[in-house]
């Protein structure tokens, strides 16, 4: 492919912590292939060198949670082709939607100083409900080899392999033992989408649910099993309300279960 | 001779003797709290002195008060990602001039199995039959399939979630392999071994071995007695397909739908279930291709897209397929039902879903039907 023809790649921040935009950073093997592949246009983390838009693909990480983010997103969206959502804050908000179910003034005022200086939204929320999104790479942070394969297909123009089943399908696929069945312990992968690789069953840990709710995810079917593993209620609502407890499968069955009066629920 | 006696360490010989035949030998062992089928160097690898604790939704290791090597039930796993892969490469490609340059897979290593339960006989046969046999070979499976040695293992127990006695297919193994060894405990340890092929005697004419008595075949007959004896759960095996067959509206299946994850381990585990999905990945550069077939399951929603949506969207009815394949339209099929008893899906199902138990409840009001008519 000649120079002139590579597609235009742009990497944005929103309010995240960088771990995603790394992720791509952290493929060292393969860095130079991308680098060949597309002309990397706009990604602050990599180089300060900026390329004005329009770009062929967009990488947006992190959730909207300032009223600048809500500015920014409609011009990033209007500069991109083909615009993909990366990381739990992108897809549902991310850690910082825990505020959603709580006071922001209340919270704003145990950690800050001077809380006047921010500027900030009442919620977190993700980038599809601000703007359309054409995919969706999920996770916290996101998967090396799966961005791997979105870079791919989009290049190719076609679908990339995003399978939305469960986390068990690549714990058994790989040979793992089942924690929840054979250790005890408590684990999200029945309701939690795959593309991990299994990776906390692998080294004998729950799954912790950071890559969202699996296509059929019902977090009520599974919580007599977190039960019989000792986790009282509002320990599940605790488990599901982490990376991505405001995506809606999560959040409803965590907020039935960690009941205030002052947190919102949708 | 049609049987024989073996000491440990002869039978440890014999494991030997498949190494050096050049065979990856494979049987089960103790990994991460549980019994699982992987590499052996020898009988010392097997797990001796455990057993296994099996109920749905739950499984433990518990010391056993002796030194048993095949002391356990069925292994967590079947032999299915031995010969049926989670994960293989259909071909490679590559780009070359103005065409492509096609990589078969490699040839697969041969391989012996050790310690392989009745009911999972069973379950390779059945999978024999839908991949190696019929119309449609899989040339994968056949190739990993044709030359497997088998040695089977009897089971002297069994645990509360099998029921090979109420599908014929255990606890004694019949067909379907090379020797069948029965394991006799005591001051004088022995393997009882049983020949089931011309390559398993003759194998078996490698290590020391005594012929064994009237008495030998008598204890092995009364273990397996014992091991029907102690199976407390059971399907119909000749009324079931009807059953369902004409239950496909009992309300049993919304009220497991509310149950059931549709996360697809129940279809992963099983020996018997063979479905898959097709992917292909291409470089960055769009040089290099991989078509690859992994394990998919009935209980994904990608696995019934068409035109974008899935056919089977609830998981009321999901689950339906699943249980009507396994133990109805497996029958119209291929002849036979899809189950053979060794129940790991009752056991590996994160929430307990236990199929005899679901059976039992649609046939306890045969022919009840929802008032509200749930949509599939
Ligand atoms: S360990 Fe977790 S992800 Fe793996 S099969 Fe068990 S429940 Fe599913
Ligand atoms: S359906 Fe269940 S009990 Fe029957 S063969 Fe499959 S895993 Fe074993
Ligand atoms: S029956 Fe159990 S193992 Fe099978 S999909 Fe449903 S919850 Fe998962």
């Amino acid at each position: 492919m000649s120079a002139a023809v590579r597609p235009r790649l742009a990497v944005w921040k929103f309010s995240s912590c960088d771990g995603c935009q790394l992720t791509l950073l952290d493929r060292e093997d393969e860095l130079l292939a991308v680098a060949e592949a597309v002309e990397v246009a706009y990604f602050l983390e990599a180089t300060s060198g900026v390329v004005e838009g329009p770009y062929d693909v967009s990488l947006v990480e992190g959730s909207i949670s300032t009223p600048h983010d809500v500015e920014r997103i409609q011009e990033v969206r209007a500069a991109s082709k083909v615009l993909v959502s990366i990381g739990a804050c992108a897809t549902a908000g991310g850690i910082q939607a825990l505020r959603n179910f709580a006071d922001l003034d209340e919270l704003a005022s145990i950690v800050y100083a001077h809380p006047s200086f921010l500027s900030a939204l009442d919620t977190s929320t993700p980038i599809a409900d601000h703007v359309p999104v054409d995919l969706e790479l999920r996770g916290c942070p996101i998967d090396g080899r799966q961005l791997l394969e979105l870079i791919g297909a989009v290049l190719a123009g076609r679908k990339p392999v995003l399978p939305a089943h469960s986390v068990c399908v690549e714990c058994k696929s790989a040979g793992n033992v089942c924690v929840l069945v054979a250790h005890g312990e408590p684990c999200l992968g029945p309701v939690t989408q795959a593309g991990c690789g299994a990776l906390c069953p692998r080294y004998h840990r729950g799954c912790y649910g950071c890559f969202g709710p699996m296509e059929s995810a019902a977090p009520e079917s599974l919580a007599p099993a977190l039960a019989s593993v000792g986790l009282d209620e509002a320990d599940q609502g605790r488990l599901l309300r982490t990376f991505n407890g405001w995506a809606p499968p999560f959040r409803a069955a965590s907020t039935v279960r960690l009941p205030d009066p002052r947190r919102r629920t949708t | 001779m049609t049987d024989a006696l073996v000491t440990t360490a002869a039978f440890d010989a014999l494991l030997g003797a498949l190494a050096d035949d050049g065979r990856r030998v494979i049987g089960p062992r103790v990994r991460d709290g549980a019994v699982v089928l992987d590499d052996l160097d020898g009988v010392a690898d097997l797990p001796v002195g455990w057993a296994d604790e099996q109920s749905p939704g739950r499984y433990r290791l518990r010391r056993r008060d002796d030194d048993a090597h095949f002391g356990f039930t069925t292994p967590s796993t079947s032999w299915k990602p031995f010969l049926h892969p989670a994960r293989e490469v259909v071909f490679r490609a590559r780009l070359d001039g103005a065409g492509f340059e096609v990589t078969p897979p490699d040839a697969p290593e041969p391989l012996a199995f050790i310690g392989v339960r009745a009911c999972d006989l069973a379950g390779i046969a059945v999978q024999d039959r839908v991949l190696g046999g019929g119309r449609f070979v899989d040339a994968g499976y056949a190739a990993r399939r044709s030359d497997v040695f088998v040695v089977a293992a009897d089971c002297g127990e069994s645990g509360p979630t099998c029921f090979c006695g109420s599908m014929g297919t255990g606890p004694t193994a019949t067909t379907g392999f090379d020797l069948a060894v029965g394991e006799r405990l005591g001051d004088e340890p022995r393997f009882f071994v049983r020949i089931g092929s011309a390559r398993g005697a003759a194998l078996l004419e490698r290590v020391e071995h005594t012929p064994a008595t009237e008495a030998d075949r008598a204890d092995a007959r009364a273990a397996a007695a014992r091991a029907v004896a102690g199976q407390s759960r059971s399907v119909a095996a000749g009324e079931v397909a009807g059953l369902l067959a004409r239950n496909l509206e009992h309300p049993r299946w919304d009220e497991v739908a509310e149950r059931c994850l549709a996360c697809t381990n129940c279809t992963l585990v099983c020996p018997t279930c063979f479905c898959t999905s097709v992917e292909d990945s291409v470089d960055l550069a769009g040089t290099e291709a991989v078509r690859s077939r992994r394990w998919d399951s009935c209980f994904t929603l990608d696995f019934t897209a068409l035109g974008g949506a899935p056919v089977r969207g609830s998981v009321r009815s999901r689950y339906r397929q699943w249980l009507t394949h396994k133990l109805s339209t497996w029958q119209d099929q291929f002849g036979e039902l899809g189950c053979v008893g060794c129940g790991r899906c009752l056991t590996w199902c994160p929430v307990g879903i236990d199929l005899t138990e679901e059976v039992a409840a649609i046939g306890a009001t045969d022919g009840a039907e929802n008032p509200g008519g749930t949509p599939s």
